[in-house]
């Protein structure tokens, strides 16, 4: 079971797209899983053949559980040998720790795990010291995360796989109802937000800055652009900020990457884009390699991925693939936002509304549309210097329309 | 300079006898023969035998003259063979070095150094080969030291002497031959503190003495499993330095004790219980040690290899707490 995010612990397997004996490529989609905020459709990350499916569709597994075996073609025979043997080995070890098969909010009818017999008097939770007391500090029920350490143990690292699991209300469990309710998914997809933004307000230490961008040359071009254009391949000046944006994340790699400990900064730039959903909500998938796509691309890219993100068919790699978040709440007339960081990233830019403002320019007071851009940046991987440096690059990206 | 530790220790000899005319040497065979492992060689010779002098074959007698000469105003250096043959003089040092300025109310420091050879590994079975520094550990009133670096063979016999309490080195046997770089101005080092001899982040790896060196190999493995860990050489055994200890157990969450002495009510079950007592909230494992197998030292060198504690012990033992 993949992680499809950081606030991720479980999935739900809905339904699988192969069977014993498929052959399948790397990038492939095997599986269509259920998370708490929308339906993925999995990827494969190794070429190989499918031996067995080891999960039931409508069975709840929690994250690194094995799925599926997937014997390495036949030129690698070393490694074919070693790989099913591990997923066996750590479906074994799973198994052998029923004590956090419950703590989960109610079973859902049809999910039951292979019932292990649970004893009736909890057994002594093994955990280290220090999980137990940074589990305390942040609020995490440890009986639900699964251990990693000596005896499978809970320890500290364990703690950053999971997230802030509120009891679940007791009479819950009778209620019957297909996976995804509509309730269920919104008042689950609240809680994974919540339990990931309390994490970042948390743990990250922000810092805000934001700048000012005169778009005056970037709409004039974009409105000669279009102008031969019809009306389904006109761009938007969203595309714009998105590559902008794309391209200043390449210029200060200290902005682009992950936290995890240390800054680890990622060679590729996966736009983040925040896309909130109908019914609620919010979700951040990637748009990969976006300074690498032309502004044709990304408007495509753009368009497919908040449609499919409003229809629940996102893949799993543009889930847990994002380095760096854009969120655009000018849509809704807003002039800036104060972001909150979406961890392990280290940063989010945050674009206002374009609108005709009073703008010195010259010694002169005229009205030009402009746009408020900000960033929310993590103290501990970057300073402020690093931080202006991002928004004075999109700024100047933004005088250079042409060369987006 | 290249030097090598036997010869760190010579120097350190030399400039003790140099620098002060109460400072003599004298145990079994350190002035004709130059010293059962050739520490003392030539210093017979350059500084006489008043100042350098053969003992007979009872550690008790000279131990307990070493204690008189130093009531008497003296700064003796006695040479105790190995730490197997100083339990025949465990009287002298536990019943009177250790005890008489207390005794006295105060009133009698003994400023006595004790040199003695310990561990294993050179084949010389089990009544020369044994890790006892853990049981001197133990004793109030002596301060007992293990340098496993050049600098604190060199360094620390001074600031040992200057000490007006008993202080006992330890040198691993194994060690002598070690050879390394030395500062020409390197001199006395403190004898209070354990030092990081590796920073890391994962795990420490507490040694001393003839373990420090498997310890940092076994650390330069580690990294190959993407496990990074500190590496904390205690030097001093008694009094510990806990804050060290702590400090770095604070820092990477797990440790894991190397100690060459026998598991069982070893220096390495103090230094385990102190990391649990003081570091207890921090820990993301049981403490792990590395030990020497419970019996007495084989003399076949494949048995003796067995029941030493080994890099790859010390590896997996970092692996199993999941570094």
């Amino acid at each position: 079971m993949p992680s499809l995010g950081a606030d991720m612990e479980a999935g739900t397997l809905l339904e699988w797209r192969v069977q014993p004996g498929d052959t399948v490529h790397r990038g492939d989609i095997v599986a269509v899983v259920d998370t708490e905020k929308s339906t993925i459709e999995v990827e494969v990350f190794e070429d190989g053949v499918v031996e067995a499916l080891l999960v039931e569709p409508g069975t709840e597994a929690p994250v690194g559980a094995p799925l599926a075996r997937i014997a390495a073609v036949a030129p690698a025979a070393p490694a074919a040998a070693a790989r099913p043997t591990r997923a066996v080995a750590a479906g074994r070890k799973r198994a052998a720790r029923p004590r956090k098969a419950k703590a989960k909010p109610a079973a859902r009818p049809g999910t039951a795990e292979p019932a292990p017999t649970v004893a009736p008097v909890a057994a002594h939770l093994r955990a280290s010291p220090l999980a137990r007391r940074r589990a305390a500090e942040r609020g995490i029920d440890l009986a639900a995360v699964a251990g990693s350490g000596p005896g499978g143990a809970v320890v500290a690292a364990d703690l950053d796989r999971a997230t802030v699991v509120p009891a679940p209300a007791a009479p819950e469990a009778a209620v019957p109802g297909p996976p995804g309710r509509r309730e269920d998914r919104q008042a689950a997809m609240r809680r994974a937000i919540g339990a990931l933004m309390a994490r970042s307000a948390r743990e990250i230490p922000h810092y805000h800055l934001a700048t000012t961008i005169d778009m005056a040359t970037a709409l004039a071009w974009l409105a000669e652009t279009n102008e031969q254009r019809s009306v389904s391949e006109r761009l938007l000046p969203g595309a714009l900020l998105l590559k902008a944006t794309a391209l200043a994340a390449r210029e200060v790699p200290a902005l682009n990457g992950f936290w995890d400990g240390s800054y680890r900064p990622s060679p590729a730039v996966h736009l983040g884009v925040a896309v909130s959903l109908r019914g609620g909500g919010l979700i951040a998938p990637a748009i990969h390699d976006a300074d690498r796509l032309t502004l044709d691309e990304l408007m495509a890219a753009l368009r497919d991925l908040v449609g499919r993100a409003r229809a629940g068919r996102l893949r799993s790699s543009e889930m847990s693939d994002p380095t760096l978040t854009v969120t655009n709440l000018g849509d809704q007339g807003v002039d800036e936002v104060h972001g909150v960081i979406y961890p392990p990233q280290v940063a989010l830019v945050g674009f206002g509304r374009v609108a005709e403002r009073p703008w010195a320019c010259g010694g002169m007071l005229g009205v030009r549309p402009t746009v408020r851009a900000t960033l929310a940046a993590d103290h501990r991987a970057t300073d402020g210097m690093i931080g202006a440096r991002l928004l004075n690059a999109i700024d100047r990206l933004l005088q250079h329309p042409e060369d987006l | 300079m290249t030097t090598t530790y036997r010869e760190a220790v010579r120097a350190a000899l030399r400039d003790a006898l140099t620098r002060d005319d109460r400072v003599f040497l004298m145990g079994e065979d350190v002035g004709r023969y130059g010293g059962c492992f050739a520490v003392s060689l030539g210093l017979l010779e350059e500084f006489g035998p008043d100042r350098v002098r053969d003992a007979p074959l009872s550690e008790s007698a000279f131990v307990g003259a070493g204690i008189g000469a130093a009531l008497g105003g003296m700064r003796p250096i006695v040479e105790v063979m190995t730490v197997n043959f100083s339990l025949l003089a465990l009287d002298q040092i536990v019943n009177n070095a250790a005890t008489l300025l207390h005794m006295s109310g105060g009133q009698f420091n003994v400023p006595l150094v004790v040199r003695m050879t310990t561990g294993a590994g050179r084949q010389l079975a089990a009544q020369h080969s044994h890790s006892f520094e853990g049981w001197y550990a133990h004793v109030p009133g002596i301060r007992v030291v293990a340098p496993a670096t050049l600098e604190d063979a060199r360094g620390m016999l001074w600031t040992a002497l200057c000490d007006p309490d008993p202080v006992l080195v330890f040198e691993h046997g194994s060690l002598y031959n070690i050879e390394g770089e030395l500062a020409d101005d390197a001199g006395a080092v403190d004898i209070d503190r354990a030092a990081v001899r590796r920073p890391g982040r994962d795990l420490t790896v507490v040694a001393y003495g003839g373990t420090l060196g498997k310890a940092l190999a076994a650390a330069d493995q580690l990294t190959a499993d993407g496990i990074d860990a500190e590496v904390v050489d205690l030097r001093t055994l008694r009094p510990l330095d806990t804050a060290t200890i702590v400090g770095s157990v604070t820092r990477t969450h797990r440790a894991v004790v190397v100690d060459e002495g026998w598991r069982t009510g070893s220096l390495a079950a103090e230094v385990s219980a102190r990391i649990t007592e003081e570091a207890f909230y921090d820990l993301d494992a049981p403490v792990g040690r590395v030990c020497s197998a419970e019996v007495p030292m084989p003399y076949a060198r494949h048995l003796e290899e067995a029941a030493l504690p080994q890099v790859a012990d010390i590896v997996a033992a970092a692996k199993e707490l999941g570094g």
